[in-house]
């Protein structure tokens, strides 16, 4: 109270004021914590997860890699911990771009990931129409990527409303949506929040804290206790995770996905975890962190260290099995690369095609003819362009025909 | 309203037999135009009917946006529709444009039809990243797998002493995009036919009304009554035929085109009046064939010059054989290059009038007098 006895309040969701604490199952090395209670997982879903996490930082140094060389233009690391998010039936998920994991977990499979990152014929996500890692699924439930900030999360609160109307998906699916702490942000994430609360609508929040916004830190994105803290003054069911702890984020994921059905309101968790790599393939972290800080964070608390040594504990992996692994993951990688680089581009028609959806208008169809006119007299007897049109699949003919779909 | 929704229940083709009473016109100043068929609809009602036969044809179609439901609508656009169809599908949102807007744009995207109302086109600007970036693009960007059939619609451009930032004319910044339909209505008839057409499209439609035609009476043909009636997106209408000169108009400025057309007509010269209907697709075969008939074209638009509706048409009858027609330049005829003031006297200076563009028009031919 102050002198005039007015009471002034920041948000004190915990009784005692403090931050909202995290919640974990493993410590560092991979054991129990004292009293924690180990989520239902048996052997053959903990090697899946582990496998599904270990294959991510394999592509991701590929890929990394790839763009240094020239061949794709853009690439954003995807190693984060929250694989296991995935091992319950379909949710809709709109992803920001870290979420490759979640596909990858589906069966995806790592040709669809590439043919996407080389704009190549085999890019059924995108039809080479999207930059890198803006993948997209409707078989495996996973909305096409988009890229301003946010966007994503009033349209999960969408999609949740879209499910609550189906008869057939009311009170089995929810729609989960993944964020970072800097896109938390913006406004379209405290406005999808505010839908999913208020409508209400069954969204899955799931808020990836990993420290930084390319080079801006937590500490200069958010004043309050993060982003759990508005999950709560929105007044949803929230829960802060230790997002490098694999046991924690299943157990978390699971009952978060159970409140969020059974409410039918939004649910939120925020994992917290830290950046090790780069932003993306247009960043050098080491420009504003000090290297030794992202090596001691790689060897103190790796997810991907702490969940071997617990499978170890278990029984259920060995050093042999880890070699092993890493090879043949490598091989799939490199297998699947070298396929999609040296594809063909998809059918030059496909920069017209899918503007609009029923009849084409009129706009579209004349360009498109000017454009077939144009090949039929110049594509075979100039040598610029008869050389650039050997690198579409079908050479230019779909549109020479006059075809106003591609087949 | 009450008898109709009554009837609805039971037949919906009985809805259609009463004719809807012109309300008493908000502004006195504007004419309410006489049946001779026998049935006429204010726009307001016409656009109403539109939701309400598309809503009961197809349980997926939901309108949300501010005071729609509760309150009836800001404008009582979606009057009678809470009662009738429940808060499921009729949806009181809190105030962000942005947040409704990605909701309407994520629930499209999962199979549902929702009409997103602004309640002006003014405030979609704080939701146009979800109409252009997600809505307009996605299709394309999914390689043809995930439409978005969601129309936006609600007042666009000028009212009446509401100031800059509630009379901004958005026709030009939608259509722009590639991806996106505008369209932009002005008879009680575009607007039921059109706005049918913009809820069963799969594509994303920006639909721009103007709140000074809700209270304007329009004749309603026999076959604009059937709750089958569509208007194609994307095709133009010749208003009033016309061999001397061309004009081009949308939504609130073909009022004042047809009336300058009246004025002139006394002075013996016949103005062809096109209505556009859309924005995007823009029906530039209509205007080509005008032209080359009479040889003048000036367009008319409530928005600002600068890279407007009027400079597109523009640029496109001179890249056509239509350029070759013209025997004069092509005169454009738009709102002021400045921020709408809210003073009538200076309002009235802001926006094309009728004495305007018949000045305009004489100017094309040629006419001192």
């Amino acid at each position: 109270m102050d002198a005039v006895g007015i009471n002034w309040y920041t948000v004190e969701i915990t009784p005692d004021g403090k931050p909202i604490p995290t919640y974990r199952v493993l410590d560092g090395v991979g054991n129990l914590i004292d009293g924690a209670e180990m989520p239902e997982i048996s052997r053959d879903l903990a090697r899946k997860i582990y496998e599904n996490m270990v294959l991510l930082p394999t592509v991701d140094n590929l890929l990394y890699n790839v763009q240094r060389q020239g061949k794709i233009s853009f690439y954003v690391g995807v190693l984060l911990s929250y694989s296991t998010l995935n091992s319950t039936p379909p949710t809709d998920d709109r992803g920001q771009y870290r979420e490759l994991g979640v596909l990858l977990w589906r069966g995806w499979g790592l040709d669809a990931t590439m043919a996407q990152c080389f704009g190549s014929k085999e890019d059924e996500s995108s039809k080479g129409r999207q930059m890198p890692v803006h993948w997209g699924s409707s078989k495996y439930h996973f909305h096409t990527i988009s890229s301003p900030l946010a966007t994503q999360v009033p349209q999960a609160a969408g999609v949740a409303y879209a499910l609550r109307r189906d008869p057939l998906r009311r009170g089995k699916n929810v729609a989960a949506v993944y964020f970072g702490e800097g896109a938390a942000s913006e406004g379209d994430a405290h406005a999808g929040m505010l839908f999913a609360s208020t409508l209400p609508s069954p969204t899955l929040f799931i808020a990836r804290n990993n420290g930084f916004a390319i080079s801006t830190p937590a500490s200069e994105q958010y004043f309050g206790d993060g982003i759990a803290a508005r999950g709560a003054a929105f007044g949803m069911d929230t829960i802060r995770v230790d997002g490098n702890d694999v046991l924690a984020v299943l157990a978390a994921t699971r009952k978060a996905r159970t409140l969020c059905v059974e409410k039918g309101r939004g649910v939120v968790i925020e994992a917290m975890t830290y950046r090790v790599g780069h932003h993306s393939t247009s960043d050098d972290s080491f420009a504003y962190r000090p290297r030794q800080e992202v090596e001691d964070r790689k060897r103190i608390d790796n997810p991907i260290a702490r969940f071997r040594l617990f499978l170890h504990s278990q029984g259920w992996w060995t050093d042999e099995e880890e070699e092993e692994l890493k090879s043949r993951l490598k091989a799939d990688v490199m297998r699947a690369f070298k396929k999609a680089d040296s594809a063909e581009r998809g059918p030059l028609g496909n920069v017209f095609t899918d503007v609009y959806g029923g009849e084409e208008p009129w706009n579209l169809k004349e360009q498109r003819a000017e454009l077939a006119q144009l090949l039929k007299k110049y594509g075979q007897t100039w040598e610029p362009w008869k050389a650039e049109l050997n690198k579409f699949s079908d050479k230019g003919e779909n549109l020479m025909q006059g075809h106003e779909k591609d087949e | 309203m009450l008898s109709r929704a009554a009837l609805s229940r039971v037949a919906p083709a009985l809805s259609h037999v009463r004719a809807a009473p012109s309300l008493a016109a908000r502004r006195p100043a504007f004419r309410s135009y006489a049946s001779e068929a026998g049935h006429s609809m204010t726009v307001r009602d016409a656009l109403n009917a539109a939701m309400d036969e598309e809503m009961m044809r197809d349980d997926t179609v939901f309108i949300l946006g501010e005071e729609v439901a509760r309150y009836n609508g800001a404008y009582k656009v979606t009057k009678g529709l809470l009662d009738k169809y429940g808060e499921k599908r009729v949806v009181d949102t809190p105030i962000t444009e942005m947040g409704f807007a990605g909701v309407a744009v994520g629930a499209a995207l999962a199979g549902l039809r929702p009409i997103c109302e602004f309640m002006t086109f003014n405030f979609a600007m704080q939701a146009i990243d979800h109409i252009v970036n997600s809505a307009g693009k996605t299709y394309y960007m999914s390689g043809g797998n995930v439409p978005c059939p969601v129309v936006f619609r609600g007042p666009n451009g000028a009212a009446a002493g509401v100031g800059a930032q509630h009379s901004q004319d958005y026709a030009a910044w939608y259509g722009q995009i590639p991806g996106l339909k505008v369209v932009s209505p002005w008879s009680a008839e575009d607007c039921k036919g059109l706005l049918k057409a913009a809820i069963r499209d799969p594509n994303p439609v920006v639909f721009l009304e103007n709140e000074m035609l809700y209270g304007v009476s329009f004749p309603m043909s026999e076959a604009a009554m059937s709750d089958n009636f569509i208007l194609p997106i994307g095709k133009a209408k010749v208003e009033r035929e016309g061999s001397d000169v061309t004009v081009v108009a949308h939504s609130k400025m073909v009022t004042h085109s047809l009336e300058a057309a009246d004025l002139l007509a006394k002075d013996g010269i016949k103005v062809e009046v096109i209505n556009l209907r859309s924005i995007r697709p823009l029906d530039i075969e209509t205007i080509k064939a005008s032209v080359k008939k009479t040889n003048r074209l000036v367009t008319v638009e409530g928005g600002f010059p600068a890279f407007g509706v009027g400079s597109e048409i523009c640029a496109q009858i001179v890249e056509s054989e239509a350029f070759d027609y013209l025997d004069a330049p092509v005169e454009r005829v738009t709102g002021a290059d400045v921020p709408t003031p809210y003073a009538a006297n200076l309002e009235a200076l802001a926006f094309p009038d009728t004495a305007l563009i018949a000045k305009v028009i004489k100017r094309s031919l040629y006419r001192t007098n």
